[in-house]
């Protein structure tokens, strides 16, 4: 289960499709430009390959797949979010491709809300809670939890489908 | 910068002393006749130590049971008791035990007093045999070991230099000199001449050594015993006085240092000089200090191989010279430091003989370990995961290989069976084979369960090898009983993954009758390999190259001759082939050449149909991790010269994935 969050912290936020994540920065390494990630036949289809980072061959998981989104092509702004993550007792570097990352922003408990239980589009185990910035919603996510599952589909299946960008 | 926790040594060294124990009285056992003075005292004076350093770090309880383990045995040296079957079988149970009671927590339970005092009685039982005619007639006889009784009074001369660290490990070389005078009156002279001046003086360094001449009739072995726990890295010359030497008065003032340098020197203090030469040449160094600078050494190989694409590209005379020079360092520090995670394959020996004898007795068999090649090195990685398989194997080969000895007597064999495990290189890999001379293989049941498990049809033929490698998969276990040993249909397939996961192969031959063997290839090391660089589809993948035999060229023409079967006639034979790109979910490029890797897996032959072939290149494997995990094709990852990653196939997996298609194309196999 998420973590309730119970002080200020600062997130890196970063985009797929319409809607705005964020990630403690206590679990970001680095952020890369999409280099040369060498794809690794026989995979699931989500895991986008391996790209070295200084030296080490680190995994990349494509978001989008990940979380069940509609597939787009990479542009420009396409960037590898690397992190550092305790799964199963075990730190894993683990890098996530994202459409684009903004900035980095600081969130105290008050500006955050838990996630909404019902009718909810994300699956509220994943989610750590719902983060508001003037007139947007972020939705900060659980890392550990949402690289622990096999396979997850963010979206609850019942709920309506977000509209494509 | 002395860390080392001294209670934490002990531990280790309780272990090796452990072993040493375990082994020699399995040898022993074996062979009465190898029951000399010099091997009892190895004994003794392993329990000694344990007894000793046990009490030395607060592990009173090993301590206190040692110490009638060591009275008992002292019998034996002294003479008063024989070391019969029974005494070693008790030696061997207060090993066992000794062991529990390092290995329990601090507060452990009370029934180990009560198991400890079973065993003290069993062996003083034992030993108290002696005055039975039974035991004093055969074999048990020439076990029986005399020696002379402690003789009548003589002079010693002893001459100590304690191993600087003495102090720093909890020696107390005055509490040796006390001892020492319990046996018998003697004068100690000081030598100071190597104490340093006041500011270099380090206070926890022993600057002094000591010359003594004692009178005793306690003889050698109770002198040598009392610097038994402080020989390491010590000085240590025991020469007898002539009687016709000097007298030593009592108390002896410092009358006779004429006395001192005529027995100094002398051949036994040279031997015994080498001898601490070489202790202190072994260093004790945690193994993740040696995995972490394994990782430096890789990564400074593949730091090298880009400096030799850039001095290259440059083209500058004075950069490539550096280059050069710097690889060839870097590739002898490779050898070096690989070479120290190096160990020969014989300290896992001595388990094995342990299973042996425990599990013979178990079953009723006699068995012979006979261990071939103890001296093969192999990665201490590659050797720590061995253990396990090779457990399982022999424990197959006592169950199921070797017959009851009533079997065998009538089928005209020896009545003791032999398993044989013996080690060598061959090329960059090492075999460990492991045969038995029992019942072999009877491919009448293999058959049976084959078909059982809907794993053949009824009609195929199959060929005798593929028979046997039946045995490699999961839930297949021949045996018709099951026993608490094996023949839990676990094993086989656990040992074959094992293996292969050490990037290793299993073989099997077996014939009905004569015996079985199982052939373990394994590479030597699992840092760096040897690969075959070859081209996909634009990617770049490594085949390591210990798989790798030949590779050879295929047309279209003869890709289509065969009518889409995946089979090309090398020399005569036919070799299956696996594409690489429809494996791996890529479009045919339509290229009208093609090149085969023909790699050898298992004893037979597999073609890897790859684009190109670019050449071989030495790599360091990193783990994919447990995004990967589930990946049967691969079994690592490398970062090329040019900062692309490649991945390192893993033959076996994909000879398994293609056999797999295979069968499910054409049921029958």
């Amino acid at each position: 289960m998420s973590t309730p969050i119970t002080s200020s912290a600062q997130y890196i936020t970063f985009q797929l499709g319409n809607e705005l994540f964020a990630i403690d920065v206590a679990q970001v390494r680095e952020i890369l430009e999409l280099s040369q990630v060498t794809r690794v036949p026989t995979a699931p289809d989500y895991m986008r390959g391996v790209v070295n980072v200084r030296g080490r061959a680190i995994p990349v998981v494509d978001l989008r797949k990940k979380f069940g989104l509609p597939p787009v092509a990479d542009t420009l702004t396409s960037r590898v979010v690397v992190m550092e993550l305790e799964l199963d007792g075990e730190s894993t570097v683990v890098g996530g491709l994202a459409d684009s990352v903004h900035e980095v922003i600081e969130l105290d408990p008050a500006q955050i809300n838990p996630p909404p239980r019902l009718a909810a589009r994300w699956r509220t185990d994943l989610v750590r809670g719902m983060g508001r910035r003037s007139d947007q919603f972020i939705i900060i996510l659980d890392m550990s939890a949402v690289f622990s599952s096999e396979e997850v589909a963010l979206m609850n299946a019942d709920a309506p489908a977000v509209a494509h960008a | 910068m002395y860390q080392s926790d001294p209670a934490q040594t002990f531990l280790i060294e309780a272990e090796e002393l452990l072993g040493v124990i375990e082994e020699l009285a399995l040898k022993l056992q074996a062979d009465p006749a190898s029951a000399d003075a010099g091997a009892v005292n190895q004994l003794f004076r392993a329990f000694h130590t344990i007894k000793g350093s046990g009490g030395m770090f607060g592990f009173e309880a090993v301590a206190e049971f040692t110490h009638h383990v060591e009275s008992a045995l002292d019998d034996v040296r002294s003479g008063r008791a024989s070391l019969s079957k029974e005494t070693l079988e008790c030696i061997l149970a207060a090993r066992d035990h000794i062991k529990a009671l390092l290995e329990a927590p601090a507060g452990f339970d009370r029934n180990a007093g009560a198991e400890g005092r079973r065993i003290v009685d069993a062996l003083c039982a034992a030993c108290g045999r002696r005055a039975e005619p039974a035991a004093a007639s055969g074999a048990q006889a020439a076990a029986a070991v005399q020696l002379a009784p402690a003789g009548a009074e003589q002079s010693w001369h002893i001459h100590f230099r304690p191993n600087p660290e003495i102090l720093v490990s909890g020696g107390n070389p005055a509490a040796l000199l006390a001892e020492l005078r319990q046996l018998g009156p003697c004068s100690v002279i000081a030598d100071t001449d190597r104490v340093p001046p006041l500011e270099q003086l380090q206070p926890d360094r022993c600057h002094v050594s000591w010359e003594i001449d004692i009178r005793t009739s306690a003889g050698l072995n109770a002198l040598k015993d009392v610097f038994i726990f402080v020989e390491d890295g010590s000085e240590l010359a025991i020469t007898p006085i002539p009687a016709a030497g000097e007298k030593l008065h009592a108390p002896a003032h410092a009358k006779h240092s004429g006395s001192v340098h005529p027995h100094h020197g002398g051949e036994h203090h040279g031997a015994a000089a080498a001898k601490a030469l070489a202790k202190e040449s072994v260093v004790r160094v945690p193994s993740v200090k040696l995995d972490r600078l394994v990782n430096l050494v890789g990564e400074l190989v593949m730091t090298q191989s880009r400096l030799n694409q850039v001095a290259a590209r440059l083209d500058d005379p004075d950069l490539a010279f550096s280059s050069e020079q710097i690889e060839r360092l870097i590739n002898e520090l490779r050898d070096e430091v690989l070479g120290i995670r190096m160990m020969p394959i014989g300290s896992t020996f001595g388990r094995f003989k342990r299973l042996v004898h425990d599990l013979s007795r178990e079953l009723g068999k006699e068995i012979e370990l006979v261990t071939e090649g103890a001296e093969t090195e192999l990665d201490k990685t590659v050797l720590d995961r061995l253990g396990d398989p090779l457990v399982h194997l022999i424990r197959n080969s006592i169950d199921h290989g070797i017959e009851s000895a009533e079997t065998r007597r009538q089928g005209g064999k020896p009545q003791a069976g032999t398993i044989r495990l013996s080690a060598a290189h061959t090329g960059s890999s090492v075999v460990v084979t492991i045969r038995d001379d029992g019942q072999g293989i009877d491919r009448e049941s293999v058959r049976r369960k084959a078909l059982e498990k809907g794993l053949i049809s009824a009609e195929a033929a199959v060929p005798d090898a593929e028979l046997l490698n039946l045995v490699f998969l999961p839930g297949f276990s021949t045996a018709k009983k099951v026993t608490n040993v094996s023949g839990r249909g676990v094993g086989m397939d656990v040992v074959k993954r094992e293996i292969e996961a050490l990037r290793g192969t299993v073989s099997i031959e077996s014939t009905v009758g004569a015996g079985t063997a199982i052939s373990l290839s394994l590479p030597l090391t699992l840092a760096i390999v040897d690969g075959l660089l070859v081209s996909v589809g634009g990617d770049t993948f490594v085949i390591p190259m210990s798989a790798v035999a030949e590779n050879v060229e295929l047309t279209r023409d003869q890709r289509e001759a065969f009518n889409g079967r995946h089979v090309l006639p090398v020399r005569g034979a036919l070799i299956p082939f696996v594409s690489l790109r429809e494996l791996f979910d890529m479009p045919d490029h339509g290229a009208g050449l093609e090149r085969i890797v023909i790699v050898q897996h298992a004893g037979e032959r597999v073609g890897l149909v790859v684009d190109r072939v670019i050449g071989s290149h030495q790599t360091v494997i990193q783990a994919l991790g447990r995004f990967y995990r589930d990946l049967r094709v691969f079994s690592g990852a490398t970062i090329m010269g040019d900062g692309r990653v490649a991945l390192i196939l893993d033959v076996a997996g994909i000879v398994r994935t293609a056999e797999a298609e295979t069968r499910k194309s054409s049921p029958s196999l």
